[in-house]
């Protein structure tokens, strides 16, 4: 199957386009069987390739398909890529979505535009499986746009209601920003290696033979790297670009679970992580990273304290580990970043597929203050929630207890940009960990436990479908078990054998795995965690079951606060003062009025007018009296003698040249 | 032997004579041979330097001219017939239908 790699991203591909081509017609049936029918096969063939892999010793596979872009010496051919990074995400990808594919079924069973919500699933599966097995920066960007693309068709997928429309744009134009960095990146790389194929890069001589770029001294690389992060920053939610994210999840709840949650935002830490080599040469770029990913996660932290849209809740949670990513990125830990991502996307997807069966359930609402008690009518849907809220509040033996305590045991050794910033990133990750597990528990909280607060004559809450379930549990077990493979490092039993598997990716960039007081420590950090989270915990539960009335109160005493909390610092505000008005205005003044209509406008119809205007004057030689025509014969007549006989043109009389 | 000068100054009144004719007469017949007056015109002075020259070409030429004279004539007349027959006159100031 390796051989034939290219199979994977097709199915998908042609699940697409047949069912956006044949599936208006069809019934519900046919269009399920074509859409998780090929992204099915693609997760068989997928594993097949992994197995065939596995079983060639783990050496790197990479294959030129065909060229698609040869000019000179540059060439950008759909080459496809297959390492120990890949095999991750290709599996995350392929399986996730297909659990998604098969939730979805259930949940957009009574909705219009089946077919055609399907067509953009496929096709979005498509694009992402292009980024990942892209064996060019030209290729993964082909991905990156065309998901970017998928995203934009899904948020706006509700395309009557203006507010998704808007989130659709949104998405797009704030993504637009970042790929702007993401492509002078890439210039700027082919400017320094004359390739953007990723072996060649990273194997060069060049890059060999490159020195550290030493903050202070920044270069080439440096720039590249931040540039590349920027478009990082745009597809994964960062500071400042995260605004798009919370606002789309205007999408249906399976499009926020498989691309704003599990696959698409984590694009750009599959991005910084693929670029590991290029990052270890600019340590200021790496800072940069370790900056941002910390001080998102806190920050998209605090917002999701206050929300009370499930899923406006979850999105900020999404934004705040996306965060954690980079921060593990940052600090060099990248190997620990993918391991996040790997859970993240197990027990997120499952959070949202989660929260859209208790949406389902209560008719489509999805204020939190209008649901509790669910916990006794969806017993299922209660229990894989709470698995994941665990995970993601880093309980053990859960899967994000292990990819969390990696990071931020990453972030605790840091030395880069000294020893301070690596406790100053610790404890702020610390801090996130303690909002996360706050503000997940209190959504369980406000969700499942305490009194009824629906009108039980107006939703009849039921327990979703099994179509539903069946993906809920599966992904429940992943996010127990994700985190397994790291489980031995900490009881000291035997290696990280996550680590340990990207080891030959990000073995040159990466610290050396922890022993002996690394361990020691590991497990302090690991307990510190564990104490952070259930004082999460424990005030959520304070906070939301025990007192109902003590949240309200608490938020009045801090008044300024909460409401700049729940109006999320005013940053869309911000940004629309600043950015959007002031674009606007010149869209408008300038652009629109002074450049078109005055300018482009203008001399076309000048042109025109004054056509009119030549014919207009000239019309009246046309008086319909024969002999003044005879007189315009003898003037053309005696014009054309004085040509021939007294025209210089270049130099002689035209009577000359005729000679 | 006649001097060519002679044929060529002949030449150029009588051809002066019909543009001023072709100008301003109204009556379309007399338009009508002021034109073939021209043609004559350079007729005779195809024909003069023909001669001066001793070369037979401007003769050649003459007897083309002379031809679609011809045909001009014929298709001018019956232009000037239908124009009498609808307009009962042949003054061209009246034959002014294109006229805005």
């Amino acid at each position: 199957m390796l051989e034939y790699l290219w199979i994977v991203p097709l199915l998908p591909l042609l699940g697409a386009a047949v069912n956006g081509l044949f599936g208006a017609k069809w019934p519900n049936k046919i269009v399920n069987g074509v859409a998780i029918g090929s992204t099915g096969l693609s997760f068989l063939c997928a594993l097949e390739a992994v197995r065939e892999f596995f079983e060639s010793g783990q050496v790197l596979f990479h294959k030129e398909f065909l060229t698609w872009i040869a000019a000179g010496n540059f060439r950008v051919g759909f080459d496809l890529l297959m390492d120990q990074l890949t095999v991750v995400m290709v599996l995350v990808v392929t399986g996730v979505g297909w659990l998604i594919h098969i939730y979805a079924t259930g949940y957009m069973a009574q909705e219009g535009g089946y077919y055609r919500f399907f067509s953009y699933l496929n096709l979005f599966m498509f694009f992402m499986l292009i980024l990942v097995l892209a064996a060019n920066y030209v290729l993964l960007f082909v991905g990156w746009e065309g998901v970017g693309l998928s995203s934009y068709l899904l948020i706006g997928f509700y395309f009557l209601r203006k507010s998704a429309s808007d989130a659709g744009k949104k998405a797009f134009i704030v993504n637009r920003i970042g790929d702007f960095g993401f492509m002078l990146g890439m210039f700027l790389l082919f400017r320094a290696f004359h390739t953007l194929d990723f072996q060649a890069i990273f194997t060069s001589s060049t890059l060999q033979g490159w020195p550290v770029e030493l903050s202070g001294h920044p270069g080439t690389l440096t720039f590249v790297c931040l540039l590349i992060f920027t478009g990082a920053c745009g597809k994964s939610a960062q500071l400042p670009l995260y605004v798009w994210l919370p606002d789309a999840m205007e999408g249906p709840t399976p499009v926020s679970a498989l691309i704003h949650a599990a696959t698409m935002v984590t694009a750009g830490v599959y991005v910084v992580a693929r670029s590991h080599i290029l990052f270890a040469h600019a340590p200021t770029a790496m800072l940069v990273v370790a900056i941002v990913g910390c001080a998102t996660a806190f920050f998209a932290a605090t917002i999701g304290l206050v929300q009370t849209d499930i899923k406006k809740v979850l999105a900020y949670s999404t934004v705040s580990q996306l965060g954690y990513m980079f921060l593990a990125c940052g600090v060099g830990a990248f190997s620990a970043g993918i391991f996040h991502l790997m859970t993240h996307a197990f027990f997120k997807a499952l959070l949202f597929l989660a929260a859209g069966s208790v949406i389902h359930a209560v008719g489509g609402e999805q204020d939190m203050n209008r649901m509790g008690g669910l916990s006794k009518k969806m017993r299922w849907t209660y229990l894989t929630m709470l698995t994941a809220t665990l995970a993601i509040a880093g309980f053990p033996p859960f899967a994000g207890f292990f990819s969390k305590d990696s990071i931020l045991l990453s972030a605790f050794q840091n030395e880069n940009g000294g020893r301070s910033a690596g406790y100053a990133l610790y404890g702020f990750g610390l801090a996130t960990a303690l909002l996360t597990s706050f503000y997940m528990f209190r959504l369980i909280f406000l969700t499942f436990h305490g009194k009824q607060r629906y009108d039980e004559h107006k939703v009849h809450v039921h327990e979703s479908p099994r179509t539903m379930l069946v993906p809920l549990m599966i992904l429940a077990v992943l996010s127990i078990i994700g985190g397994w493979l790291a489980a031995p490092a900490m009881l000291g039993t035997g290696p990280d054998y996550f680590t340990k598997f990207l080891q030959p990716v990000f073995g040159g960039s990466e610290a050396a795995g922890p022993e002996g007081e690394v361990r020691a420590l590991e497990l302090t950090l690991a307990g510190i965690a564990v104490i952070t989270a259930l004082i999460g915990v424990t005030v959520a539960f304070w906070l939301y079951l025990k007192g109902p009335g003590k949240a309200d109160i608490l938020a009045k005493s801090m008044r300024g606060v909460y409401t700049a909390l729940l109006n999320k610092y005013y940053v869309d505000e911000f940004y629309a003062a600043m950015i959007v008005k002031p674009l606007l205005w010149i869209s408008t003044n300038v652009l629109w009025k002074a450049a078109d209509v005055a300018g482009i406008d203008g001399a076309v119809n000048g042109i025109a007018a004054g056509t009119t205007a030549i014919g207009d004057g000239v019309r009246h030689t046309q008086s319909g009296n024969t002999r003044s025509y005879a007189v315009w014969v003898v003037v053309g007549a005696l014009v054309v003698m004085a040509v021939i006989f007294f025209w210089p043109f270049g130099g002689k009389p035209v009577l000359e040249m005729l000679r | 032997m006649v001097p060519t000068n002679y044929y060529v100054i002949l030449s150029a009144i009588l051809f002066g004579l019909g543009l001023f004719a072709f100008i301003f007469k109204r009556n379309i017949i007399t338009i009508f041979m002021s034109i073939e007056l021209m043609l004559n015109a350079v007729n005779l002075a195809f024909v003069a330097f023909s001669q001066a020259l001793g070369r037979l070409d401007g003769q050649v030429f003459v007897l083309f001219v002379i031809v679609v004279a011809a045909a001009e004539a014929a298709v001018g007349l019956g232009i000037i017939i239908l124009i009498a027959r609808s307009r009962q006159t042949l003054n061209v100031e009246r034959v002014n239908l294109l006229k805005l």
